[in-house]
């Protein structure tokens, strides 16, 4: 499964250049993938974690801060009841109901505690019976309202803020009062809420942070930074729990979002709100998401970057090597076509030899025989009949002694050699036929060209193969251009270009191949061939390139000296 | 170029009965041997002034038969015969103390030639 996986992957079949561009891209995909999956998984689960961590890191101070606070507040309250409690013990509904006894009573409450605005005494009907404080009450009947009914119920009350005398906010507290008699009377006092912002204020809130108390129907009952002033309705959604601290997220009406810790107040219907925009409690995690995410871009970057250049190199490796690997084959096929036809050639050559060896000495025999005999009838018939059978047998020598030297089992001398000097050689060979057909010779000879170490007389056999090739391809008047440069490495390079018929595309890829010939009968099919060998010996190489109509040009190079000297000497 | 008398060893029978002939026409006696062991034998019971070996014979071959003869005769010019293109068992031939060596099939004047600077040599040796 794993394997056939890979070799869908990696192991493609096509079109070469598909080939390599779908094994790139795979490669680059998977390596990709690899490197970057625990990369993305590790930041992912850092972000969450590291949220999570801090967030509790946040939230612990801010739920201490909201209990703390909420106590100081419950203190306050339970204080102001138990004076008031005290009060209604200590005096009798007839003290209270004194005008002049409520007033002294009130005066030494503001002189002692603070917030205290004024008092009065309710009878158990609900009619303020005696009152001492700013407003004109007196004779008020409560007994509809939620406060009278609820302190009847409770004992004592809280009221919520409501805005009061000066218009300042301000709360009720009442305690009921039950004598031994099961006489029952209320005690109402009205106190200011100056307290409750001093308390907020010094909570030491962080920047941004906003604390204040609501109501449990949600109106404001300190003035809030951010959400209205007291007795205004909170924009905030109240916290689902009321009966214990808690905190949740929400987006408030600016649109930010903000962490709330409530913390509800046991005594009275009031909650304690602390609001922290994530911003704020959440910074240190922006600025860490954000580094996160550079190293993350930064190290894909990087990392993509590095797996296509090495990729590319990759796929241009192989690539290469297998080019190599193909012509190496190619090359390979070839000589060993090549060996075994060498091979083949040697045998029918030797075991043709011989035969050849013993026509060869009895028509010699005849003719020897017939020269040495008086003139008879038939004579010089008998000397042409002999002499043509030992010119045929010349003939067949010829092209056994060509097979075999085709098997490269003609010595090589190796010495230096002047490539010009061979030319105008192999050229004088062919004198008559450049004049008879009147072509145009044209040498373009390098004047500086190095003497390389190689064989004069192979030399010769490839230019007189090559020249003779070329004069076979033009026409009478044809052109024929010789060239000599220094090649690379100390060789040189000869190129010799006809205008004559060119080699078609078909024939061109089995031109050096033994046997293969256009000449029909003209040509053995060897002489590239040999050319061909015998350049390889030599160490050199040789090219052909040809436009049918235009022409063909022939390019050999020859090494500074032989490769392998033992081998040619061999 | 009298009595000139020439050792011919080849397998080839009708090559070197052939050969022989034609030499005789020429004034040159030679003898033959269809193998290199009664070449041997024939150079042990008689005088020759130079001998024509093939290189490629069955049984004892070539080389081996001019090693042997260069041991009895070491003075006596060998011209070796070959069949192959090579010239590389002519060279090894040489080296073991061969005169010279031809390639069959072989034009007559230029064995001549050879036999003559072969006897020239071995005069003024």
């Amino acid at each position: 499964m794993y394997k056939k996986i890979i070799n869908n992957l990696f192991l493609l079949e096509g079109e070469p250049q598909n080939r390599y561009k779908a094994l790139k891209r795979n490669i680059i995909i998977i390596m990709v993938l690899i490197t970057t999956l625990p990369l993305a998984t590790m930041i992912i689960i850092n972000y969450f974690q590291y949220r999570s961590h801090l967030r509790s890191q946040i939230i612990a101070p801010l739920y201490a801060m909201a209990e703390k606070t909420k106590h100081s507040f419950e203190l306050f309250l339970d204080q102001r009841l138990a004076i008031i409690r005290f009060v209604s013990t200590t005096y009798n509904f007839e003290d209270l109901s004194n005008e002049k006894d409520i007033e002294k009573i009130l005066l030494s409450l503001k002189k002692e505690w603070s917030g205290f605005v004024d008092i009065g005494l309710i009878n158990k009907d609900g009619e303020l019976v005696s009152y001492a404080g700013p407003y004109s009450l007196l004779g008020k009947n409560y007994s509809e309202q939620i406060s009278f009914q609820e302190t009847q119920i409770k004992g004592k009350y809280i009221s919520n803020v409501f805005l009061g005398h000066r218009k300042s906010p301000h709360i009720v507290i009442a305690v009921q009062h039950i004598t031994d008699k099961g006489q029952t009377w209320i005690l109402r006092a009205t106190i200011d809420t100056d307290f409750f912002d001093n308390l907020i204020s010094s909570m030491g809130l962080p920047r941004q942070t906003d604390a204040f108390l609501i109501s449990k129907d949600g109106f404001l009952q300190t003035d809030s930074l951010y959400y209205g002033n007291t007795l205004e309705k909170c924009p905030l959604p109240l916290p689902k729990i009321q009966f214990r601290s808690t905190s949740f997220e929400e987006t408030d009406d600016k649109n930010r979002d903000i962490i709330l810790v409530s913390s509800p107040f046991s005594i009275a219907d009031y909650i304690l709100v602390i609001a922290q925009p994530q911003s704020v409690a959440l910074k240190s995690w922006y600025a860490f998401r954000t580094d996160m995410m550079i190293i993350f871009l930064v190290s894909l970057v990087i990392i993509v970057f590095s797996i296509i250049k090495m990729t590319d190199v990759l796929i241009k490796r192989i690539k290469t090597s297998d080019e190599h690997r193909e012509k190496v084959l190619v090359e390979l096929q070839h000589a060993q076509k090549l060996s075994s036809i060498g091979r083949l050639a040697t045998g029918v050559a030797h075991e043709i030899n011989n035969p050849l060896a013993i026509i060869n000495q009895k028509a010699g025999l005849m003719n020897d025989l017939v020269e040495r005999t008086k003139d008879f009838d038939k004579k010089p018939k008998f000397v042409d009949l002999t002499n043509a059978i030992l010119n045929s047998v010349e003939r067949c020598k010829k092209i056994t002694h060509r097979l075999l030297c085709f098997s490269k089992r003609i010595d090589v001398k190796i010495e230096p050699v002047n490539m010009n000097h061979i030319i105008h050689e192999a050229l004088e060979f062919l004198e008559k036929e450049i004049l008879y057909r009147k072509m145009d010779i044209n040498l373009n000879l390098s004047e500086s060209l190095v003497s390389v170490k190689s064989d004069h007389g192979q030399i010769q056999q490839i230019l007189l193969n090559l020249l003779t090739n070329a004069f076979a391809a033009i026409e009478d008047l044809g052109r024929v251009e010789i060239e000599t440069e220094n090649g690379k490495d100390g060789g040189i390079k000869v190129k010799i270009t006809d205008n004559g018929c060119g080699i078609p595309k078909d024939v061109i890829k089995n031109i050096f191949d033994p046997f293969f010939s256009t000449k029909k009968e003209n040509g053995t099919g060897l002489g590239l061939s040999i050319t061909y060998g015998i350049i390889k010996k030599l160490g050199g190489k040789i090219s052909v390139d040809s436009n049918p109509g235009e022409g063909s040009v022939f390019t050999f190079e020859l090494p500074e000296k032989p490769n392998d000297m033992e081998t040619i000497n061999g | 170029m009298d009595n000139i008398n020439i050792l011919l060893i080849d397998d080839e029978s009708e090559f070197v009965e052939t050969l022989a002939e034609r030499l005789e026409l020429r004034g040159y006696v030679s003898k033959t041997a269809g193998d290199g062991e009664s070449g041997i034998g024939m150079l042990a019971n008689e005088s020759f002034d130079v001998a024509i070996l093939d290189l490629m014979m069955p049984g004892l071959n070539g080389l081996e038969t001019l090693k042997q003869i260069k041991a009895i005769d070491k003075t006596l010019p060998v011209i070796l015969l070959t069949g192959h293109g090579s010239t590389r068992d002519g060279m090894e031939g040489m080296r073991i103390g061969a005169f010279d060596f031809l390639m069959k099939p072989l034009d007559i004047d230029e064995l001549i030639g050879k036999i003559k600077l072969a006897l020239n040599k071995q005069s003024k040796g």
